[in-house]
């Protein structure tokens, strides 16, 4: 490897970029909620400024209260509460889609920031990356 | 990024039309990473009819002509039975951490999907 | 920013979250079932002719053509092909589809 190929590679090493994963689906209809959170907590080794939104359906998918043994499918929603053992902190829930739904805050199984969708906007606008499910 | 199967959904067909753009435009091509039913795309046991697109054959020329790192998700994969005995030529199965790596390396991401 | 949706207004609400989102200056591109969202005489049009003045709207002509939609493009609403799909990504620091 020539010395110009090892400085990129070092410099690449030492990136971090803010990623946004926003989650706009509601869980257990597609498996989009899931595998999208699968992918958040891979990421969470690759110390990138990471913060998931959550919009629209996608407020669901944190409503405190899941059962599904009824459905036979994996409750995957105590996952949100590990996310901070991952050092995944930045939770962002647009107050819009909460209202729109007839929820609050306190019916969310893990500590969010509920701002409304202008601040929201802001911050999807200074990401690097923004992935959506 | 591609998040749904070939056939059932045009976002296969919509990401490769993108590739082949961005690369007759001479883009380089990081890496296009199969997620969620996306890893359908890379089965080697597809036979559609004679008159329509091979879309698993499409991508794996494509990865042939221009040295395309075409990578499925290994997790999705299992959940959904490809395993490296039905891929496709031109694929190979890897880690999440692959998606997220190219999200670093490149500097544009596109989510294809339903 | 750039915005991707690929859903006709008539069966899904992307397009519309999409709007109430994009910031001004944003562009928002539509392809696949989403440029039926980009056409004339029809009960969705109003929402997107509203958004025109705000924000840049593009439309995938190959996904127009598919669906024999060319010749009812909303006025304002730019035709572009795969190359230009791509100078719009190439241009806008981050995209987002709206799926």
């Amino acid at each position: 490897m020539t010395e110009a190929a090892m400085d990129l590679e070092a410099e690449a090493a030492g990136v971090v970029k803010k990623f946004m994963y926003v989650n706009r689906k509601a869980p257990y209809g597609t498996i989009y909620a899931l595998e999208g959170l699968e992918v958040v907590l891979i990421s969470a080794a690759f110390d990138q400024d990471v913060s998931l939104a959550f919009l629209d359906d996608g407020v669901y998918q944190l409503v405190k209260g899941q059962q599904t043994k009824g459905i036979e499918v994996k409750n995957f929603s105590p996952t949100y509460r590990a996310l901070e053992g991952y050092d995944i902190e930045k939770l962002y829930v647009e107050r819009e889609s909460l209202e729109a739904r007839g929820l609050t805050a306190d019916q969310l199984l893990v500590p969010v920031e509920v701002m409304g969708r202008d601040e929201l906007v802001r911050r999807m606008e200074e990401q690097d990356v923004v992935i959506a499910f | 990024m591609v998040n749904e199967g070939p056939y059932n959904h045009q976002a296969s067909d919509s990401a490769y039309q993108f590739v082949q753009a961005a690369l007759a435009k001479g883009h380089r091509i990081y890496r296009v990473f199969f997620y969620n039913d996306g890893v359908h795309n890379a089965t080697r046991l597809t036979e559609p009819p004679q008159d329509d697109r091979h879309v698993v054959n499409r991508w794996s020329k494509l990865a042939e002509a221009h040295g395309l790192d075409l990578v499925v998700c290994v997790a999705a994969g299992l959940r959904r039975g490809l395993v490296e005995d039905n891929l496709a030529p031109g694929f190979r199965i890897s880690g999440l951490g692959q998606l997220v790596e190219a999200g670093i390396q490149a500097d544009r991401l596109v989510v294809f999907g339903d | 920013m750039l915005h991707i949706v690929n859903k006709s207004p008539f069966e899904k609400t992307t397009l519309a979250s999409c709007l109430a989102h994009a910031g001004p200056g944003a562009a928002v591109l539509l392809i696949e079932d989403a440029v039926y969202g980009a056409t004339t005489l029809n009960a969705a049009e109003g929402a997107l002719k509203g958004a025109l003045g705000r924000v840049a709207v593009y439309a995938l002509g190959p996904d127009l053509e598919a669906r024999g939609m060319k010749e009812r493009v909303i006025e304002g609403v730019k035709v572009v092909d795969y190359a230009g799909f791509v100078d719009l990504v190439a241009e806008h620091k981050t995209s987002q589809s709206w799926l």
